[in-house]
């Protein structure tokens, strides 16, 4: 219960999950986990089971694609106040890039089977998570056409 | 008072003092009058009129230090045929220079707010003169960040300014790359991340964006997504320009011309017409 409360304080500090209400916040904080990784680790690479997303607390993570016959490709890095994995919403639950540590990073991790227990038995708690994740992701999108149409080349 | 500007449609002749590449097409030219040494006054975010003999004229801003009249510095991409003549030019060469013409970024006006600088590419250029002031000024504002955007980390602009800035205590910058190449251990993504990783105060804050303009329309976005309004966001545009006062109506965005209106606007002041294609 105390590791919990912790969690459950560390999950509302965090700006992702601002605002929600203490009984949701607990539910989460009952799928959530403290993390650390050190600098040029791998927390996960693409094909794996998307089996968890993230919070990061401190530090950064480069979230990279695999170029056969190239180095990775970091198509962005996620830092502090953010969180990244999205996978675990959509079948069939694999990761579809790396994500490795720059630096020493803590993070909370959330566990997908969990989330999607609880999600299932309560759909206002879904509903409430779903409306967190859209704009990160089209936030993400949006970012990553600006990236896309190489904005700073030669007019 | 303009001491430059005998008449604004003759160029006076500049000789170039040094020229320093920063960047595969682009590079720095320091100027001096060519008939002895005369005091250059301007305000940052102005621009010149630089006319490369037998070529043709571009308006180019300032980025030298606004509070060194001795020296007149222009940063260049060469994008056409003008700058290309421009980054052939070497020590000892002949300019014409007509100016300084436009608006000015409001250093004074931002006193008393934190101040967020975002940019781009070579958009740092024509803001670095205002950095220079608010940074010989800086107990005159308050939080001031810089967040700047480059395709690659090696087309940073500025480099060991941008370093230097980030090694202060008194103030924040941060560099994003939309391409991690190398060993780069920096940001990777777009330079409106920067934005909401900032720590600012929206209400007291005024904000100075220059760059390509899709990257100046998402930066205005995040920055009203946060709180900051468009009375408090200036902007810096770029259109072709020929006369540079308002004459010939090349530069003609809407009701303003670019050259005599702008280049820098208050964002209030255009956001009806900037969206506008074809504009």
């Amino acid at each position: 219960m105390v590791q919990i409360d912790g969690l459950g304080k560390l999950l509302a500090e965090h700006p992702f999950f601002r605002g929600m209400d203490d009984a949701a916040m607990e539910v989460i904080a009952g799928c959530a986990a403290n993390e650390r990784i050190n600098a040029d680790t791998y927390l996960f690479r693409e094909g794996g089971a998307a089996d968890k997303f993230y919070l990061v607390r401190h530090g950064t993570i480069a979230l990279e694609f695999h170029v056969p016959g190239r180095d990775p490709v970091v198509l962005s890095t996620v830092h502090e106040g953010e969180i990244f994995g999205w996978s675990w919403m959509v079948p069939p639950f694999t990761w579809t890039f790396d994500a490795k540590a720059i630096e020493l990073t803590r993070l909370v991790s959330l566990d997908a089977k969990c989330l999607r227990g609880k999600i299932e038995s309560d759909h206002s708690l879904g509903y409430d998570l779903l409306s967190r994740f859209i704009p990160v992701l089209a936030d993400r999108l949006n970012a990553a056409r600006l990236q896309m149409i190489d904005m700073y080349g030669r007019p | 008072m303009n001491t430059a500007i005998v008449d604004p449609m003759i160029p006076v002749p500049y000789q170039v003092r040094s020229f320093q590449k920063e960047l595969s097409d682009t590079f720095t030219i320091e100027l001096t009058p060519a008939s002895g040494r005369r005091p250059f006054h301007f305000k940052p975010g102005q621009f010149n009129m630089l006319y490369a003999y037998g070529t043709g004229e571009v308006p180019i801003s300032m980025s030298g230090d606004p509070a060194d009249p001795s020296k007149v510095v222009h940063t260049i991409r060469a994008v056409g045929t003008v700058t290309d003549t421009l980054m052939a030019l070497r020590e000892g060469d002949n300019i014409g220079l007509r100016g300084p013409f436009g608006s000015s970024w409001p250093v004074e006006a931002a006193e008393g707010h934190d101040l967020i600088i975002v940019t781009g590419g070579i958009g740092l250029a024509p803001l670095r003169p205002a950095i220079y002031h608010v940074l010989k000024h800086r107990k005159k504002y308050g939080k001031v960040c810089i967040f700047y955007g480059a395709r690659t980390p090696e087309d940073i602009l500025f480099r060991k300014d941008l370093e230097s800035w980030r090694g202060r205590f008194d103030m924040y910058a941060d560099v994003t790359v939309d391409r991690g190449t190398g060993d780069w251990a920096g940001p990777v993504g777009v330079v409106t991340n920067l934005i909401t990783r900032g720590r600012f105060d929206p209400h007291h804050t005024v904000a100075f964006v220059c760059g390509p303009e899709i990257m100046m329309r998402f930066s205005v976005q995040t920055l009203n997504g946060l709180g900051v309004t468009n009375d408090r966001i200036h902007v810096s545009m770029e259109r072709n320009m020929k006369c540079a006062v308002g004459l010939c109506g090349f530069c003609q965005f809407g009701p303003t011309f670019v050259c005599k209106d702008g280049p820098v606007f208050r964002f209030d002041r255009i956001q009806k017409i900037f969206p506008v294609r074809e504009l």
